[in-house]
């Protein structure tokens, strides 16, 4: 490696905002002032929070700089790289693109495990991943460890399923150890399509290899010798991204056959989603796989006994997966030393809406609402008053301001009311009105619901349809009342996990914003977003 | 287009995608993406009637899937396909307004296709881009930030490249 090292962050939210065509104009720049020789320009993945910019690193200096222009760039490179003065004015101080590195105790700090190599290592280049303790869990799990241990360990550890629904991750994998069975798969759900998350994309863009490393270990814990990873079709980088991580684990021996000489085989290929929100339910996503349209199965069986292909599988989202390796390598009492009691670890937020700095964070379990907005999120954008928060995405809890305080972990829905969901934490402002929002949740889930079962097919109708009437004034107290009825049909008689959370955006909405609700039944709308239809004067019928 | 040809196309990308494949059963959503891509944003009926016949799977049960999917489509598309988010996150940062340009600035409604064989506009949910909400991909390329102007310059610029 060169003495001087640029690292530009070049994630998918960065490279809009440019970040590749600064990378190439770094190059050319440090090739015209004949710096190549002690200049190294190299990619990485997401340093975490967005600010309004690309930002850089220069190591070993530590510095980071935000560049919004290509005479930022320029600057950069004739004063710090060829004066080796800093350019203050871009700098930008290591706390707010990496809360971990301030020594403050009283704050909140940022602890990255799952987003250990996001931003550090080049996610192309497996020697990098191998270089920070990549395949060593896997390494000690198949030398040192017998499946049952591995699944003690994870048992111990209490890591939960990240992708919502917050499953204990050991006891689904001992589920799937038990069962007799001559195939078992492994799958990694990697359909991330709650709207306003982003972690996985993020997670695959940026360290690919601790994806694969994680399903590797289930495999090896549970008795597979088949993976699929399902990545949303239109996740292009990510695709790329793991695509090459599975080519170069081949090529290194750490996937295929006899793994690092074991009689361990394990083989994974990608395959896509092709635009359906559904497919992230894990029976459906199977139903994907094999060939057919996305829609759920009915449960039980589970997957651990009957999955992909009939056979006894284990599902489990991209965050999971990437929570493995350092689990088995650092150990369960390691990992139990982070976030709550019940929850333990950490979880990556994704920060979005309007708030000042929108990306994504990785905390312990039990950090606040209130934290991840001003702490990290740097509060609400333009100086607004904050309205509403949804947290957990689309099919998350709407609070008003004065749950901010929730810490949250994977009780806090039963708790407080407030779900974590898969980390969403989106930032609602005073110029927007919950029945407008309430209007776009439900057009979601009435555009994605699959069809499949009645209560979730017209209940989302049925709601979307209310709430309209509702912002144009001509809804009735009743078409309220109804709504609950609704919510609680749908909750209770759906059949897969799609149309049983709808009730959840939508019940917190009716309850926490019942004043807004019925001031609409007076043709009000106290932010004026909604435009109220003059009922016409009822002409008699001319015969 | 030929049918001979189609067909000859068809067999080829499924003994590619069957010869990639862990299990037998796992092939269909991977040959239509490729089948599509090949034919450019969408499947002809031919193709689609091919695949049924080598897969030894009735034709509906093709369709079944293909019209499931909202990344497949059985009629022809634009050159450009535009998916626009119209999701909470994209919703509050003014998702809205960035929808209402793109149809004002094309002159079309969602999964509608300009006259010109251009555009093609469809509604998309959430494309995981929030950090830069309002979003929009086109065709494999997301652009993010939006605003009203900025949809009607990216429009602009790419019909400029086209009547050069």
């Amino acid at each position: 490696m060169k003495p001087v090292v640029v690292l530009v962050s070049v994630d998918s939210n960065s490279v809009l905002k440019g970040a590749r065509e600064y990378k190439n104009l770094l190059i050319d720049l440090v090739e015209e002032y004949n710096l190549s020789s002690v200049v190294d320009v190299l990619e990485t993945g997401s340093f975490g929070v967005y600010l309004d910019g690309v930002l850089l690193e220069v190591l070993p200096d530590g510095i980071y700089y935000l560049v919004k222009s290509s005479s930022d760039v320029r600057e950069i490179v004739e004063e710090h790289l060829l004066k080796g003065r800093r350019v203050f004015k871009l700098e930008v101080p290591p706390e707010k693109v990496r809360a971990g590195v301030v020594e403050k105790i009283e704050v909140p700090q940022e602890t990255r495990v799952v987003l250990r190599n996001a931003g550090v290592i080049d996610p192309t280049n497996i020697k990098e991943y191998i270089a920070r303790d990549g395949y060593a869990a896997l390494a000690k799990a198949l030398t040192e460890m017998k499946p049952v241990d591995v699944i003690e360990e994870m048992k111990k550890s209490g890591l939960r399923g990240r992708g919502g629904a917050g499953f204990p991750t050991g006891l689904k994998w001992e589920f799937t150890f038990k069962v007799d069975a001559d195939q078992k798969y492994v799958l990694c759900n990697a359909d991330e399509g709650e709207p306003g998350t982003f972690k996985d994309r993020l997670i695959m863009e940026g360290d690919p290899h601790s994806v694969l490393e994680g399903m590797a270990i289930a495999a090896y814990a549970v008795g597979a010798n088949k993976g699929y990873i399902y990545i949303r079709g239109e996740y292009y980088e990510s695709v790329r991204n793991i695509r090459k991580a599975i080519e170069d684990a081949y090529e290194y021996g750490l996937l295929g056959d006899n793994i690092m000489g074991t009689d361990f085989s394990f083989h994974v290929s990608v395959r896509l989603g092709a635009g359906a929100y559904i497919c992230g339910e894990e029976t459906a996503l199977m139903e994907s796989i094999e060939g057919k349209a996305g829609r759920p199965r009915l449960k039980p069986p589970y997957p651990p006994v009957s999955g992909l292909f009939g056979k006894p599988t284990v599902i489990n989202n991209v965050e999971t997966f990437a929570n493995v390796a350092p689990i088995i390598l650092n150990g369960a009492d390691w990992f139990r030393s982070m976030g709550t009691e019940s929850s333990p670890g950490t979880k990556v937020f994704t920060l979005v809406g309007n708030v000042v700095n929108r990306g994504l964070v990785e905390v312990p379990m039990g950090t606040t609402v209130r934290e991840l907005i001003y702490v990290f999120g740097g509060g609400v954008e333009g100086g607004r008053k904050l309205k509403m928060v949804q947290t957990g995405g689309t099919a998350g809890t709407f609070i008003g301001t004065d749950k901010l305080d929730t810490p949250l972990d994977y009780d806090s829905f039963t708790k407080y009311g407030v779900s974590i969901g898969s980390g969403v934490i989106l930032v609602i402002d005073e110029r927007h009105c919950a029945v407008d929002i309430a209007k776009n949740v439900l057009g979601f889930f009435a555009h994605e619901s699959c069809g499949k079962c009645s209560p979730c097919r017209e209940g989302t109708r049925v709601a979307l349809q209310t709430f309209d009437r509702l912002s144009k004034g001509l809804a009735k107290k009743e078409d309220i009342e109804y709504l609950w009825t609704l919510a609680d049909v749908m909750q209770q008689a759906s059949l897969c996990g799609l149309g049983q959370s709808v009730p959840v955006p939508m019940k917190s909405l009716l309850q926490n914003f019942a004043d807004e609700m019925e001031a609409h039944l007076k043709k009000e709308c106290p932010t004026g977003v909604c435009k109220f239809v003059k009922e016409k004067p009822r002409r008699p019928v001319l015969r | 287009m030929d049918v001979a040809q189609i067909e000859k196309t068809v067999k080829e990308i499924y003994e590619q995608v069957k010869s990639e494949s862990l299990e037998e059963g796992d092939v269909l959503i991977n040959t239509l993406h490729r089948i599509q891509d090949h034919f450019g944003n969408f499947i002809p009926p031919e193709a689609a009637e091919t695949l049924a016949e080598l897969m030894d799977l009735p034709l509906s049960k093709i369709y079944e899937v293909l019209t499931f999917y909202t990344m497949f489509s059985t009629r022809p598309r634009g050159k450009y396909v535009i998916r626009v988010c119209e999701s909470t996150p994209c919703h509050v940062t003014g998702g809205k307004a960035v929808v209402e340009a793109l149809k004002e600035t094309l002159g079309i409604d969602f999964n509608q296709t300009t006259e010109d064989g251009l555009f093609t506009l469809e509604f998309s949910s959430c494309l995981g881009l929030c950090g830069v909400a309002p979003v929009m991909m086109i065709n494999d390329m997301a652009y993010g930030n939006l605003t009203p102007e900025r949809v009607k310059a990216i429009i602009e610029e790419l019909r400029g490249g086209e009547a050069e």
